[in-house]
């Protein structure tokens, strides 16, 4: 796949915004606010960072491989792996609906192209990619694995287990992104549960290496990342701290957690469709 | 009522260890991870011989699971070791969503089920383990009845693309079974062929089940028996056939009534060949510290608990 610059990942992850929007409409359900967020994350992964195959096999050898452990915000997944040409675009329009692939929450059970495992029930994630990239390890095989989670999830016991675990076992092939836009289900992570001062010191202090990013700047992505990739090799997971705005760029989704899990009206979807360029077609 | 020669008395969980080993010479694919149980679960020969295929986790199952789940998308076959308590229902939902709605090749191995387990208490010795695991779809559970066939059983799932729930337990017990024996997932072994009641035990039960089968042969009731090894899928065509001949049951495990072997056998026969039975089980209770041959007798899991289930159940013949 041609890598794209960042100016060109700006006008897919449009795309993506709208994808998503029309996708949690079609079904009035879903969860747009940390898929919006992550937009620009996702399709940097994939039309730059990543080397991967779109004729998708379980196992991944010879591929970086990525794992959404925030299954929730699928939709940015979805259409994310249908623009890259893992399935039809068209397929998007079946989201959340009886007998579709693309089910809530990301499975392998209905065998969607670019999904390796089911996530939805927070804090997995991270163990499935420190077990990915041993195998990775096991089989001589140089690529990377990536993995996104959520901030709210980091409140899950589990995550803790495999941070630690990853630096014990020296996982140099794993690059962990958290969505750092402060907000969950309930509230502001503030209020639900403050995640600390600094959430990079606590992953430091479990042996991680740290960067920093701005998750709606492609073009710091591209770097981070590939400062990120620099830096696997060297004995030491690496956790990247992005900071995003739930529902971003979406004027009236923006700065609350009120857009986690709700699908907008027909108003609001036309009012948000009307903030993000129509780039490469709509589904 | 036919003889078993007793080779020795071992715990299952050796036979555990002895089948990894094995696999770890015969089969390149497998790793194995444990939670800081390496000792308790007989891995210590495994790690010794393959340290580059073993994975001790400390005491974090959650994740053991997880990064088990993660191996086998590298084609690898992972055997997690721990105890079956923490193998399941501190486990559950990442057994559920990573390794069994995920359809991972993942074996869950777990050592010191029941209450054979002993004098460390109720806490570690999980009754219920078997009902959590034969619940999830496409989740294959056995429960072997000697160190013989738990060792056979180990070498057996390498070779079955999917996830399996191997349970075996702590205490020594008669060791009766082929060496050589070949394990088929899935497949009831007749032991004792009868007339007049047959009685389906798995793992520890099993060699109560056939002490039972001589007190009851003494008796002049001819005990057909069953080791039902694999809880899930049950051989539903030997237990159909052979109830069809004798028209009354005693099912005999170390667990919970409910959800266990018992359970699964009513409801196959409920639907299919309605059938007096009565269930040697422990009865919607936990357990509590002793030996656990103590244990056994206070719970009422001893061959002459088996015998009297099949007398309750003749006179419902």
């Amino acid at each position: 796949m041609k890598q794209l610059n960042a100016q060109e990942i700006s006008s897919i992850s449009s795309q993506i915004r709208r994808d998503i929007l029309r996708m949690v409409h079609g079904c009035k359900s879903g969860h747009p606010g940390g898929s919006l967020g992550c937009a620009d994350f996702l399709a940097t992964l994939y039309f730059n960072t990543m080397k991967h195959h779109t004729e998708f096999s379980m196992d991944g050898k010879g591929e970086d491989v990525f794992f959404l452990s925030n299954g929730h915000i699928s939709p940015v997944f979805y259409s994310t792996l249908a623009r890259a040409g893992y399935f039809p675009v068209e397929e998007l329009k079946t989201f959340r609906k009886l007998n579709t692939r693309l089910q809530g929450h990301p499975t392998t059970h209905e065998h969607l192209p670019g999904v390796r495992v089911a996530s939805g029930s927070l804090g997995q994630g991270i163990s499935v990619a420190c077990g990915a990239a041993l195998a990775k390890k096991l089989n001589n095989d140089p690529h990377t694995v990536y993995a996104l989670m959520g901030d709210g999830e980091i409140e899950e016991g589990q995550n803790w287990e495999a941070f630690m675990f990853a630096a014990h076992q020296k996982i140099d092939n794993l690059i962990v992104t958290i969505d750092y836009n402060g907000q969950q289900i309930d509230g502001s992570t503030k209020e639900v549960m403050g995640l600390g001062d600094d959430i990079a010191e606590k992953l430091k202090a479990f042996g991680w290496e740290i960067l920093h990013m701005n998750g709606h700047d492609t073009q710091n992505i591209i770097d981070t990342l590939n400062t990120a990739k620099q830096m696997c090799g060297k004995g030491k997971p690496i956790f990247i701290v992005m900071k995003t705005e739930m529902g971003y760029p979406v004027d009236f989704m923006m700065g609350s957690h009120k857009w986690h899990g709700v699908a907008p009206n027909d108003a609001e979807l036309a009012n948000a469709l009307s903030q993000l360029p129509e780039t490469i077609g709509d589904y | 009522m036919k003889k078993f020669d007793v080779q020795n008395v071992k715990d299952t969980r050796s036979g555990f260890g002895a089948g990894l080993s094995e696999l770890g010479k015969t089969h390149a694919n497998v790793v194995a991870l444990c939670a800081d149980l390496t000792g308790s679960l007989k891995m210590d020969a495994f790690q010794k011989d393959h340290p580059e295929r073993f994975f001790q986790v400390g005491i974090a199952e959650a994740n053991m699971i997880g990064v088990a789940a993660g191996l086998t998308i590298g084609g690898w076959i992972p055997f997690t070791g721990t105890f079956a308590n923490f193998s399941t229902g501190r486990v559950y939902d990442q057994i559920r969503q990573s390794v069994a709605y995920s359809g991972k090749n993942v074996k869950i191995c777990a050592s010191h089920a029941g209450i054979t387990l002993g004098e460390d208490g109720a806490t570690h010795q999980i009754l219920e383990d078997i009902g959590l695991m034969k619940m999830l779809p496409g989740m294959v559970v056995i429960n072997p009845c000697d160190y013989n066939q738990t060792k056979a059983a180990t070498i057996a799932i390498a070779d079955y693309n999917g996830p399996v729930y191997l349970r075996f337990g702590r205490p020594a017990v008669p060791n009766f079974t082929a060496p050589d024996q070949v394990f088929e997932i899935g497949k009831a072994l007749m032991l004792n062929e009868g007339k007049d009641v047959t009685i389906f035990a798995t793992g520890h039960l099993v060699w109560k089940a056939i002490e039972a089968g001589h007190a009851l042969a003494e008796m002049g009731i001819d005990a057909e028996i069953i080791n039902i090894h694999t809880i899930k899928p049950l051989d539903e065509e030997a237990v159909l056939k052979s109830v069809a001949k004798t028209r009354c049951v005693v099912t005999a495990e170390e667990h919970q009534m409910n959800g266990g072997l018992g359970d699964s056998i009513a409801q196959l026969l409920a639907r299919k060949m309605p059938t007096p039975l009565e269930m040697v089980a422990v009865n919607d209770s936990f357990g509590e510290s002793g030996t656990p041959d103590d244990l056994m007798k206070k719970y009422g899991l001893e061959s002459v608990n088996i015998v009297e289930a099949v007398q309750a159940v003749l006179k419902r013949k």
